[in-house]
Formats: C-alpha cells, sequence, structure tokens
C-alpha cells in the first residue's frame, strides 16, 4: 500500500488536472523560492544535455530556438 | 585550529571520487524537440502523433497570422539552410576532433594518475627494503665493536712495548755506567802496578837480571850445542 504523497511534494507531471490551482498556490513565490527554482531548472536541463562526455547538437540548439521564439513573442506587436 | 566538538561527514553520501559523466546527453529528435515528448505522445497517438501536432500547429499560425511572412522570413529560412548545411557537412568532424580533444585531456590525467601511482610503489618498494636493511644492524654494531676492540689492543701493545723500551734502554745505562768504571779502575790499577814495578825496578836489579839472562842464554846455547 503506497504511502500517501502530499499535495506539496508531488511533482507536475503526476498532479490531477482539478488539483492545479492549488498545487499552483502551494509553491513557493518568495525571492529565494525563484532563484532556487530556477537554479534546480538550469542544473536540471546543464547536467542532461550539456554536462556530458559527448554532447550533441540538440543541447544549444534547444536554447537557441526557445531565444527565438521569446524574441518574437516579445516584438510581435511591433511587425 | 580544529575544534573537535563539532561532528564531520555526517550524512552518508560523500561524493568522491565523483561519479562518472554519463556518455550520452538526452536524445533530441531533428536538433530540436526532446525525445521524451515523442514517447509521451506515442501511447496515445503512436509513431505519427507528434508530426500531425507539429503540422497541424504550423498550419494554425500561418492562417491566423500569428506568425507572419514577410522578408525576414526568406532571410531566416536562407540562414537556417546555411546552417543546416554546414552541419550537415561538417559535422562529424568537428565531432571527431573535440572527441581527439578529450581523449588527450584524459590520457593526460591517467598518465598523471599512473606515474603517481608507480612512484609511489617505487617507494614502498624501498621501503621495504629500507626496513630489511635495519635487521643487519646487529652484524654493523658487531663490527664496529670489534674495530674499535682493535684499535684498544693495538694502542695498549705499543704502549706496552714502548714502556718496555724505556725500561731497557734505562737499565741498559746502568750496566754501560757499572762497565765503564769497572774498566777504568781496571786499567788504571794496571797502570798504577806497572808504574811501581818500573820504578821499583833499580839500577842494581836491572845489571843483575840482565847478566842473569845472559848466562842463562849461554846454558842454552851450550844445551843446544850439545844436542845437535
Amino acid at each position: 500500500l503506497p504511502a500517501a504523497v502530499l499535495l506539496k511534494d508531488t511533482k507536475l507531471m503526476d498532479v490531477k488536472l482539478g488539483q492545479l490551482p492549488s498545487w499552483l498556490a502551494m509553491r513557493d513565490f518568495t525571492p529565494g523560492g525563484i532563484v532556487g527554482a530556477i537554479q534546480r531548472g538550469y542544473n536540471r536541463y546543464y547536467n542532461k544535455y550539456i554536462n556530458v562526455k559527448k554532447g550533441g547538437l540538440g543541447g544549444i540548439s534547444m536554447v537557441l530556438a526557445g531565444y527565438v521564439v521569446l524574441s518574437y513573442v516579445w516584438s510581435y506587436s511591433h511587425i | 585550529v580544529l575544534h573537535c566538538t563539532r561532528q564531520l561527514h555526517t550524512t552518508q553520501q560523500s561524493l568522491a571520487p565523483l561519479p562518472p559523466l554519463p556518455e550520452k546527453g538526452g536524445e533530441v529528435r531533428h536538433g530540436l524537440i526532446p525525445e521524451e515528448f515523442f514517447q509521451f505522445l506515442y501511447p496515445k497517438t503512436g509513431v505519427t502523433g507528434p508530426y500531425m501536432l507539429g503540422t497541424g500547429l504550423v498550419l494554425y499560425l500561418l492562417s491566423k497570422e500569428i506568425y507572419v511572412i514577410n522578408h525576414e522570413t526568406v532571410a531566416a529560412a536562407c540562414i537556417l539552410s546555411v546552417i543546416i548545411y554546414g552541419i550537415k557537412r561538417f559535422g562529424p568532424d568537428v565531432a571527431a576532433f573535440a572527441d581527439k580533444l578529450n581523449e588527450e585531456k584524459m590520457a593526460k590525467a591517467l598518465a598523471v594518475k599512473n606515474e603517481a601511482i608507480e612512484g609511489l610503489q617505487a617507494a614502498i618498494e624501498e621501503e621495504k627494503k629500507e626496513q630489511w636493511r635495519v635487521e643487519g644492524r646487529s652484524y654493523l654494531f658487531d663490527a664496529k665493536r670489534n674495530n674499535v676492540a682493535m684499535l684498544l689492543e693495538a694502542n695498549y701493545r705499543e704502549r706496552l712495548m714502548m714502556v718496555y723500551n724505556e725500561v731497557k734502554k734505562r737499565l741498559d745505562y746502568q750496566v754501560a755506567m757499572q762497565t765503564l768504571k769497572r774498566q777504568k779502575e781496571q786499567d788504571y790499577m794496571i797502570q798504577w802496578v806497572e808504574k811501581n814495578v818500573v820504578q821499583s825496578i833499580t839500577p842494581q836489579q836491572q845489571k843483575e837480571s840482565i847478566a842473569k839472562c845472559i848466562l842463562d842464554l849461554k846454558a842454552l846455547s851450550r844445551g843446544a850445542h850439545a844436542a845437535a
């Protein structure tokens, strides 16, 4: 019988759709929390795609594609 | 100064030696979309699902003019085609070059490690040899003790000899003194006796002795004539 996991500790992919607002409300929105979240995200991406013995093209191309998309979104109103 | 009241290394895991880097990064398809996305959609839509999703999205963006086609689109298309051509042509070479660089780095590090290990093992051998040598120190000390004893003995005998020689010299001197004294006394006494005897011979006695000698000689010569 798996132990009941608190909603606070579930990962995003395991949260049911109805629980999403309450889950979002429970996240840590202090500046320290936000910085920590950014750092965790960065570390995850870095260790998965860049910090390997034989890195490939996808590591940086995904970052560049994301940059392209974001800059298009920000400059959409100027087109 | 280390205050040893604090506990060190309280956690179980210690990251030394570091775990090795993973060989390959996460899989990315077409250089842009991670493989996990395709796996995520596979149970529901099969293999062509993500591609259909992509096509639908592109058509939606174009038709609703969320993505506007203008001069920049043409420029982007040209740039992208050049980039893709370059990557397809030079990709493997660059990868091989980077791998070679990595290999060299690893080889250098390994060489350093091996040399350090060999150096330490040689040091271990030397140490064992030294320990073996230590066992022979009793022989060394015996030899040294023998040397010292021999030196002492030689010195002692030398001095003994010197003492003997000196004493003999002094005794010889005394003996020589005594013999000299006796000889001198004898010589002097002989001389004195001779002198007195010669003095005591008066001229009268001299004439008588000479006449007696002549008579004796004549007697002898008569006896010799008679015999011959």
